[in-house]
């Protein structure tokens, strides 16, 4: 479409010679109009130059604004149309690109793992936080088990029981762990560590090798209990103004009070640490 | 003011006390009150404004001047005629070149809840709403939420590259991002999780911890559907992806609709550049939808025809149901309000009449109406809502109310311009259950005692 874009350099370079003074009066709309936003950055500097040159140049962008609004473009303007920036090279995307999909596995790279080459990564990178069979160190994420608690009054929710697909737990280990030293591990160790991860919680067999064939094929027990379209609203009250309640029937349920869950709100921050 | 007084004498204005440093140094307690931490004159809970001012007065009174000693001895003595500060020299212009708040303040700072995370590197951090007024989130205040810590991004390093499925991708340095045409617009951000605590029961006795993960402030950048015209989109272009540069490279999918409707890629925050907080050099605002989208120290959007379904958006951020299934990509934040004052760190002094205040807002769009009771929601009367009502911003309401001493249950329920009525934590669950974690938008009620302390209670 560079052909277009030299039309309007054209356009616009004709108005600057010829527009008329009598124009004027619709400049203030149009300046306060969306289309100046996109069009005043080409032109800024003429703006802050010179008063009548910049006055023209307004009268300029007005034509070519209301060019483009004739043929219904103005809002939406080419590609490259500001030319900023560099168009990045091939390796350096290939360096940036590093998601793997879900539901498909694209994006996953060459490479493999395997379910022993994993447990040995795995007790190395990740079994200070996570455990040795991912049961979780403290606070942190237990990785496995939980499978059939979802219903449960206290549900597990773990990669075994609770995550849909296979392949974003690679592109999570890729992206984000070990988290004081994210981005060290190789594709292969990462495959590790994924096959690893599913046999912990019996979704993979031991001789399980996982790459970018084998991954987006392993079906996550949770895969199907997923609704990804949005059903809310979830309540459709109405506002009562007056007696909408039973007075009698307004009781206190539970309270934070006495509760010793609450760090304290002045002073310095609170640790609460036991003093 | 006094120009003939100072002409020819600069020894007036040696810049600051040097005694500040000497004392600062020695560890002795400094007697002018600017100079006080505020941990010696904390704010605390029952400490009125006017005890406070008597106590500074009262040690500024002892220790500095050994005069108007009258004013230590109640705190019901007179205001000074002339406070020490009015009898001296204050410091000068830059001073502190970059300002900050009164020291007297210093209790007002995010906070976290240490039990909740393992650590704070992967943690959240809430804002003091209940010393806020105004619906702009000071810089220093806005909530954090962190998956991989905060990292210190380096501009002249930084780079945003947008590829995938567009005819010319392209790889911006900060100078460029500046130069596109620039918008500004005042948007709340909220954690999805905010009040995921309560949605059992009540828990945190306070409006900090329990609502802190909304914050709102003027984001300046461009637009994001400026950028994806700028790079043109290939047919099949239906999904972005986009993501951090910090070490967890978080990672969201967004529908296209939305990017070309109101999304920001915004470099300021309140006028000044983003804190390293909120996404330092660069960061996406998407409005109204869930925090967790608006991805922080932005470095990369990449155009697809589906989601990507990253760990963010199947494992968390999530909602599990009742019933054992789990919503997936509830982005939008339903209506939400909260009263502010009074709240269990602000409570009431005695009867008489008090301005309930309260913050509101929708990813809906605008705030249409706020309705407080004072009963339980027995009954209702509708505040006072203040100008500006901002799309997708946090809006202040008010409502006068003379306290009669006796014990209150404050709510307040908003209703946005699509008609939504904020619910009850009942109604809630009665659809959610009480394991979603996210979303929970239900009405927060506070129980004022007789002695007109607060505190954090659900109703049957």
């Amino acid at each position: 479409m560079s052909s277009f874009r030299e039309m309007f350099r054209l356009r616009r370079a004709i108005h600057i010679r010829t527009v008329m003074p009598g124009l004027v009066p619709g400049i203030h709309v149009l300046l306060n109009s969306p289309i100046r936003q996109t069009w005043m950055a080409g032109t800024s500097p003429a703006m802050t130059r010179n008063k009548r040159l910049a006055s023209r140049s307004r009268l300029a962008l007005i034509v070519v604004a209301l060019f483009g609004l004739s043929i219904g473009t103005a809002s939406a303007a080419e590609p490259g149309h500001f030319g900023y920036g560099t168009v990045p090279t091939a390796e350096q995307i290939a360096g940036w690109d590093i998601d793997a999909r879900g539901e498909d596995g694209v994006g996953l790279p060459p490479g493999k793992g395997d379910v022993t080459t994993g447990e040995k990564v795995f007790a190395e990178q990740c079994a200070a936080c996570h455990g040795t069979f991912g049961e979780g160190e403290g606070r942190f994420p237990k990785l496995a088990g939980g499978q059939g608690t979802l219903k449960d009054d206290r549900p597990e929710l773990t990669i075994g029981s609770y995550w849909p697909f296979a392949p974003t737990l690679w592109d999570y280990i890729n992206r984000a762990m070990p988290m004081p030293t994210p981005h060290t591990l190789s594709a292969d160790d990462v495959y590790a560590l994924t096959a690893y991860i599913l046999n912990l919680n019996n979704i993979v067999p031991n001789e399980f090798v996982a790459d970018r064939d084998s991954l987006p094929k392993v079906r996550m027990p949770n895969r199907d209990n997923f609704i990804w379209t949005d059903p809310r609203p979830d309540t459709a009250a109405k506002p009562c103004m007056s007696a909408c309640v039973d007075p009698a029937a307004v009781t206190i349920s539970s309270t934070a009070e006495g509760k010793d869950l609450t760090p304290r709100t002045t002073g310095p921050l609170d640790d609460m640490q036991p003093k | 003011m006094r120009p003939t007084f100072w002409r020819g004498k600069p020894g007036l204005f040696k810049p600051a006390n040097p005694r500040d440093a000497k004392l600062r140094e020695s560890g002795v307690r400094d007697p002018n009150p600017r100079n006080l931490n505020s941990s010696d004159l904390a704010p605390q809970d029952g400490v009125n404004r006017r005890a406070m001012l008597g106590l500074g007065a009262a040690v500024t009174g002892a220790l500095a001047l050994g005069r108007n000693t009258a004013l230590a001895q109640s705190e019901s003595a007179s205001p000074p005629a002339d406070a020490p500060w009015s009898q001296s020299l204050g410091a000068g212009v830059v001073d502190r070149p970059y300002g900050n708040p009164a020291e007297f303040e210093a209790g007002v700072i995010r906070r976290n809840v240490p039990w909740l995370t393992a650590g704070t590197e992967s943690s959240i951090s809430f804002s003091p709403l209940q010393h806020l007024n105004g619906i702009i989130t000071p810089n220093g205040l806005f909530f954090e939420r962190y998956h991989a810590g905060r990292p210190d991004v380096d501009p002249k390093q930084h780079r945003l590259m947008i590829h995938g499925l567009v005819e010319r991708p392209l790889l911006l340095t900060m100078e460029d991002i500046v130069r596109f045409p620039s918008v500004s617009r005042i948007h709340f951000i909220e954690c999805p999780a905010n009040g995921g605590m309560e949605w059992r029961a009540a828990q945190l006795n306070s409006l900090q911890f329990n609502h802190g993960m909304v914050s709102c402030a003027e984001w300046t950048g461009v637009k994001l559907s400026t950028l994806l015209e700028e790079v043109g989109l290939k047919k099949g272009a239906k999904w972005v992806m986009v993501e951090g540069a910090d070490g967890a490279h978080m990672n969201r999918s967004l529908p296209l609709e939305k990017c070309l409707d109101d999304c920001l890629v915004v470099y300021a925050q309140n006028g000044e550049a983003l804190r390293p907080e909120q996404g330092y050099p660069l960061r996406l605002v998407v409005p109204g939808w869930e925090g967790n989208v608006s991805i922080k120290w932005l470095r990369r959007i990449k155009l697809g025809d589906k989601p990507w379904h990253s760990r963010e958006e199947t494992s968390k951020y999530t909602d599990l149901m009742p019933d054992g299934t789990s919503r997936g990509f509830t982005w939008l934040i339903d209506a939400k309000s909260v009263i502010t004052f009074p709240c269990p760190e602000k409570p009431l002094h005695g009867p008489g009449l008090y301005e309930i205040r309260g913050l509101a807002w929708t990813g809906h769009g605008k705030v249409k109406r706020v309705d407080v009771s004072v009963d339980g929601g027995v009954n209702w009367q509708t505040a006072e809502l203040h100008e500006p009502v901002l799309s997708k911003a946090l809006t202040r309401f008010s409502l006068p109310w003379r306290w009669d001493g006796k014990p209150a249950l404050l709510e307040s329920r908003v209703i946005d311009e699509t008609g939504y009525v904020q619910p009850t934590i009942v109604q809630l669950r009665e659809k959610r259950g009480t394991n979603s974690v996210y979303h929970n938008n239900a009405i927060q009620t506070w129980q004022v005692k007789a002695d007109g302390s607060v505190f954090d209670v659900q109703l049957s």
